[in-house]
């Protein structure tokens, strides 16, 4: 590292020292270090006992429920989601208000609350189970209960990502594009959607991201079948109440890794598809 | 919004700048269809199922000694959890926002690392940090403190959950709002806390209270993170949350949902003021960026 140079101007404000060292100092003690134990307690494994703990059958299709759900539920937002925007933005209508600052419901929600309400309208009795029993849908205490909490979890995210960019699209381009002779749907594919893409794509980032670690909701309306509706946050779960700590970290470690590399490839696909790229 | 709003009545011919009315329909009543699925209808629900065996139950079940032992522990854990995030949301934005350092964007990543993880790890690591089997669980065991499946643990995961929440809403506003009035202020002589409090608090206090509702939700509804640490000992170590799901598996679906009921209209209450604060907030961004208000 290149020494500064001397002619430097002296820092003005005060504090930098204090608020950077109390920050780095809470960051550490309340999210890094006990992260780094995780890390930790899964590395006192060793490798053929880790990769027969994160591979075991019951774990594996425990990926694939919540990795697979999560991903279904994300791409459901994503869709309605852009809608909703949309509408939010674009088309008056009465109560308008009031639905906009409702869309945050699950941001504030716990998500205790969502499970009991969301199995209890889904079971075959409820509210809206009782019209896709006749149709032979079951909802509740199965995979598909998993994707309808994930998706109630992750409603809001497209929304705010989207709408922002939405209201901020200048009217004047699509006026001109029109009154060059484009009909409103090329207007919406070469203009409008190019410009919205990456907030889609963030929305839909945070939302799978957020499904992938939830908890709460699902346990309540997934029925916890080992192999069928069983998420791997639960699987952790069960494994630290029968005091596998070290079972229980291994799973832990998967998730954060794959997690992360998720997100990884979904920021370098972001970057890719930003407009004026290059 | 504004190009939008003043454009639409003074056009003369409608050409297509907008959708034909059915797609206008179609689209306003899918989206409909879809928020009425996943939110109104739950909405109402919870009250609906609260209510539903009459008023007595539902007074009866939040009024019972243990829900009440809930709630106390609920508004204690947020009011550690919360003034703690606000001191380390003040602090990481003041050093972020208003002094250039290596290894920056590493910090906000840093930041944001509690929302990418599942709330159930929050609960782990903590378990295996300081449970009956982790690193200092001998060490607090002869020393008789007791941290998993206690007080200590519920606030420690619930601080960790709600980290971001405030330094992450202030961390691009005061970005956006620069050091020069702080300079300014400290040049004429001010003090650098009569400065902080007289310039730069009011300057980003909306999104400062923004960010504390948002960490109140979140630290009164947290559930998974709490769960695990928390061993559910009734009257001791049950938060709200927490003591619904006991009720509803309990096959106690009134009281459940009257409890649930609570929290729901606390979640209403909080969205009713974030949408005032949001409001002023946008505003206070703006006229910084100097856009009209």
């Amino acid at each position: 590292m290149r020494m500064m140079p001397r002619s430097r101007p002296p820092r003005v404000l005060p504090g930098f020292g204090l608020t950077l060292g109390f920050s780095l100092a809470y960051l550490g003690l309340i999210v890094l270090i006990p992260l780094a134990m995780a890390f930790l307690r899964a590395f006192n494994l060793d490798w053929n006992e880790f990769w027969a703990i994160v591979t075991a059958p019951r774990v594996l299709a425990s990926y694939r429920l919540t990795f697979g759900a999560s991903l279904i539920a994300a791409l459901i937002n994503t869709g309605f989601g852009l809608i909703v925007a949309w509408v939010l933005v674009r088309y008056p209508f009465p109560g308008k208000r009031l639905i906009d600052a409702l869309v945050d419901l699950p941001f504030a929600l716990p998500t205790a609350v969502a499970g009991i309400t969301l199995t209890t309208l889904y079971a075959g009795n409820g509210w809206i189970g009782q019209f896709l029993k006749p149709l032979d849908i079951k909802v509740a205490f199965t995979p598909l209960g998993v994707v309808v909490a994930l998706t109630f979890i992750g409603l809001p995210f497209v929304v705010r990502t989207v709408q922002p960019v939405l209201e901020d699209l200048e009217a004047e381009v699509e006026e001109a594009a029109a009154s060059l002779g484009a009909r409103r749907w090329q207007i919406f594919q070469r203009i409008i959607f190019p410009a919205i893409r990456p907030a889609l794509l963030t929305g839909f980032t945070l939302a799978f991201a957020r499904a992938i670690g939830e908890y709460g909701s699902v346990i309540f309306i997934a029925g916890n079948l080992p192999m069928v509706s069983e998420i791997t946050p639960l699987l952790i779960v069960s494994k630290l109440e029968q005091y596998d700590y070290n079972g229980a970290a291994a799973v832990a470690v998967v998730m954060l890794v794959l997690s992360f590399l998720l997100l990884l490839m979904i920021n370098l696909l972001q970057r890719w598809s930003r407009p004026g790229r290059g | 919004m504004r190009a939008w709003s003043n454009e639409h009545s003074s056009r003369p011919a409608a050409i297509a700048t907008t959708e034909p009315a059915w797609v206008r329909a179609l689209l306003l009543g899918v989206a409909l269809l879809f928020l009425s699925l996943f939110l109104f209808v739950p909405l109402a629900a919870v009250f609906y199922e609260a209510l539903r065996k009459g008023v007595g139950v539902y007074l009866a079940a939040i009024s019972d000694p243990y829900a009440l032992d809930a709630i106390r522990l609920t508004l204690l854990s947020a009011a550690i959890a919360v003034p703690l995030n606000l001191l380390f949301g003040i602090a990481a934005a003041w050093a972020i926002a208003k002094f250039e350092f290596p290894g920056k964007s590493l910090l906000i990543t840093l930041i944001d690392l509690p929302f990418a993880v599942s709330p159930v790890i929050a609960g782990l690591i903590y378990v295996l940090l300081f449970g009956a089997q982790g690193w200092l669980g001998p060490w607090l065991n002869e020393h008789g403190i007791r941290i998993i499946f206690a007080v200590p643990g519920i606030v420690l995961a619930t601080i960790f959950v709600t980290v971001p929440f405030i330094a992450r809403e202030l961390i691009p506003l005061m970005q956006a709002q620069g050091t020069e009035e702080e300079e300014a202020a400290l040049v004429l002589g001010a003090s650098g806390w009569r400065t902080f409090w007289r310039i730069t608090l009011p300057n980003i206090q909306w999104g400062l209270l923004y960010g504390v509702v948002l960490c109140t939700a979140r630290a009164m509804g947290e559930f998974g993170a709490v769960s695990v640490v928390s061993g559910h000992v009734r009257g001791l170590t049950n938060t709200l949350p927490l003591h619904v799901e006991i009720l509803y598996n309990e096959y106690q679906f009134a009281a459940a949902f009257a409890c649930a009921s609570l929290l729901t209209v606390l979640a209403l209450v909080m969205l009713v003021i974030k949408t005032l604060i949001q409001r002023r907030a946008r505003r206070q961004l703006r006229l910084t960026n100097g856009e009209p208000a």
